[in-house]
């Protein structure tokens, strides 16, 4: 499913057109290629852009003039952020929210990360029986759709296993922000089979010369795996990490089912949405709110998207 | 006002717990691993010496099965989670959709016919269907006009970047983003974009996103919106990737633009399309965040996802959420089927 090799930002052929009329005519077309994709891409960004404005201006303009009456009137306040971070109750208090969703993201991101490597290693340069069906086991699971799981992993986590009568594993019994694990669990159980994917896609394509050189040596798997494979596979390790992170980061549906509502474990996702849902017309929290939301993912994509463009070309269908 | 910080340190203390637990993982698997075969390499590097002074038996063939042990040891994780997390759950989960909402009796395809006879639920599917055959043509269609337009173009990279920048923004986020653009107000100035456009022709603002049929699309435009991104940057490098003399070839033949896009562009990134096609008909059939933060699926505009979950997870109708999920999975494998087809057809050619 790798489509073309990878080669984005890098300009295209710049072949000289033979003919002078040719020539005009060629930088022409690009000036009114270039006019147009610029205009596309600023409209492409308004909605955004409006948000971000909204959020700085008191609550009174927000809720009786546009956002684009700000250029002529330009009001500038930081008490929206204030009372939607900060206050308790149910304004916002998206700070203590904040911090869930980091708890929940950053485990979240390590697990499959770890797991999926150690995996994808061994069935990329181990020899084993069987060693095929099963990468094309786990490649299939890509498209099972994660509500097909979700009942019963929430039965899991809350009654145990019980196989004809006999408790085989109890329940978890997770009480306020131990429900972390739960969330953890489950993403990186959902996470696996993108991720075995990705990366056998690049540890495959490793030089086999050097794993042999290296077995030569005397290195055992897991000396190799540290010493060489690791290493070598950092871009696609940053590849899926990026995009585990924003996946996780702005989920909502693990979250809202594994996670519970309240401020000890619910992430930022989860409380705009019930924002959204009960105070619908509050803009100045939701903007604010969104905001606060947006701005990590922004961050990270826009100083990691090179790799982030990488992870997206060798990928295919998340689960 | 008060922030009480020192009510967070529980949560700071259980992502430690969280780190703690992933080095011990981890770190003990790898160093379990190269202890205990070092500790069995120098005992047989013993006895080798031991016989090859004896007399030299043959070499025991003993590497393959140790390549057994340490595959599964290096696998164990990921397939002991999948199994918890996914394949045993995937097989119960089509077993409930067999049984009523308490999953204690079995009442045969029951929950399938009333999923087909009860009117909410076919609007419904109607609504998903709409969904998945607009997204991916129009996320898809603009991708690829944007992917060749900026191809000619200057600042192409920065361009690029404000198309693709929604993909960072969540689904939750983004419903606000235009809820916002769509809000509306009875009297006084309008603070909803589109409908101050609509007053400034002329018209009369509107509660967009409660008239149906219209709420629908307006949803999809979202999806669009965050999605076009990713099929623009999936194709544009699909564009880059053609040889240069290729186009060198068709343009000294005196090529149009036009025939240059149908005949050299259109056939040399079919691949790629269909990548991109395939991956936003699986997400676009699974839309939840979306239709949950901008309507809460009232005003007719509810879809499989999100029935799902209030199925199972609302009204405790586990029987009817569980076969909502199945039907989500068997629209899925047709697509994928479709998928594998066309590389295989691409391997051969």
């Amino acid at each position: 499913m790798t489509t073309a090799t990878p080669t984005v930002g890098v300009g295209a052929q710049a072949t000289e057109p033979v003919t002078r009329a040719g020539r005009v005519r060629k930088r022409l077309n690009s000036r009114t290629a270039t006019l147009v994709s610029i205009v596309i891409a600023v409209l492409w960004t308004i909605p955004t852009f409006g948000l971000f404005i909204s959020s700085l201006r008191p609550e009174n303009e927000i809720k009786t003039t546009g956002w684009w009456t700000f250029f002529s009137n330009p009001q500038v306040t930081l008490e929206n952020y204030q009372e939607v971070l900060f206050s308790t109750g149910s304004s916002g208090q998206l700070a203590s929210y904040f911090i869930n969703s980091l708890a929940i993201t950053i485990p979240s991101v390590l697990f499959p990360l770890a797991f999926a490597s150690l995996a994808a290693y061994a069935l990329a340069w181990m020899n084993f029986k069987g060693r095929d069906w099963v990468y094309i086991g786990i490649f299939a699971l890509q498209i099972v759709p994660l509500q097909m799981a979700l009942v019963p992993l929430l039965r899991f986590f809350s009654t145990g296993v019980t196989v004809a009568g006999v408790q085989i594993l109890p329940a978890w019994d997770l009480v306020d922000e131990q429900k972390f694990a739960q969330v953890w669990f489950a993403h990186t159980c959902f996470a696996l089979p993108f991720a075995v994917f990705l990366l056998h896609n690049f540890i495959s394509q490793l030089p086999g010369d050097l794993m042999e050189a290296a077995r030569v040596d005397g290195a055992t798997h897991p000396k190799i795996f540290r010493t060489i494979v690791l290493p070598l596979i950092t871009p696609a390790l940053a590849a899926f990490g990026i995009f585990q992170f924003l996946w996780v980061w702005n989920d909502l549906l693990v979250a809202l089912i594994f996670a519970g509502g309240g401020n000890e474990t619910a992430p930022l996702t989860v409380r705009l949405a019930e924002l959204a849902g009960t105070r619908g017309n509050e803009w100045q929290r939701l903007t604010a709110g969104a905001f606060v939301s947006i701005v990590v993912p922004l961050i990270v994509f826009l100083s990691l998207q090179r790799f982030f463009v990488r992870g997206l070309l060798a990928g295919s269908v998340k689960g | 006002m008060e922030f009480d910080f020192a009510a967070e340190q529980p949560k700071f203390l259980m992502l430690m717990y969280g780190l703690i637990a992933f080095v011990a993982v981890v770190g003990g698997l790898l160093l379990l691993l190269d202890v205990v075969p070092s500790w069995f390499a120098r005992r047989r590097e013993a006895q080798l010496v031991a016989a090859s002074v004896g007399g030299g038996v043959a070499l025991p063939r003993r590497r393959k099965q140790r390549e057994g042990a340490f595959a599964f040891f290096f696998l164990l994780p990921t397939l002991l989670l999948l199994a918890i997390g996914l394949v045993v759950p995937a097989i119960r989960t089509t077993l409930l959709s067999f049984m009523d909402s308490s999953s204690t009796n079995w009442v045969g395809l029951q929950n399938y016919e009333w999923m087909f006879s009860e009117d909410s639920i076919v609007r419904v599917l109607i609504n998903t269907l709409i969904w998945v055959i607009l997204v991916p043509l129009v996320a898809t269609g603009f991708g690829l006009i944007y992917a060749v337009l900026v191809d000619k173009a200057r600042f192409e990279a920065v361009a690029k970047s404000l198309i693709f920048l929604p993909m960072a923004i969540s689904f939750v986020g983004a419903s606000i983003i235009w809820r916002f653009v769509y809000a509306y107000r009875g009297e006084g100035d309008q603070i909803g974009l589109l409908n101050q456009i609509v007053v400034s022709l002329g018209g009369e603002p509107k509660q967009w996103l409660l008239e149906s049929p219209l709420n629908t699309f307006l949803l999809i435009v979202i999806m669009v919106w965050i999605q076009a991104g990713f099929a623009m940057v999936v194709l544009s490098a699909a564009i880059k990737a053609i040889p240069a003399d290729i186009v060198e070839a068709a343009r000294l033949d005196g090529v149009s633009p036009w025939q240059m896009f149908w005949q050299i562009t259109m056939p040399s990134i079919r691949p790629a399309l269909v990548v991109v096609v395939v991956t936003l008909s699986i997400a676009t059939l699974k839309v939840f965040d979306i239709v949950r933060t901008a309507t809460n699926g009232n005003y007719d505009t509810n879809v499989i996802a999100t029935e799902m979950y209030n199925q199972a997870f609302r009204y405790q109708e586990n029987g009817q959420g569980s076969a909502l999920a199945v039907f989500l999975f068997v629209l899925v494998i047709p697509i994928v089927i479709y998928q594998i087809r066309n590389l295989r057809k691409q391997r051969e050619g």
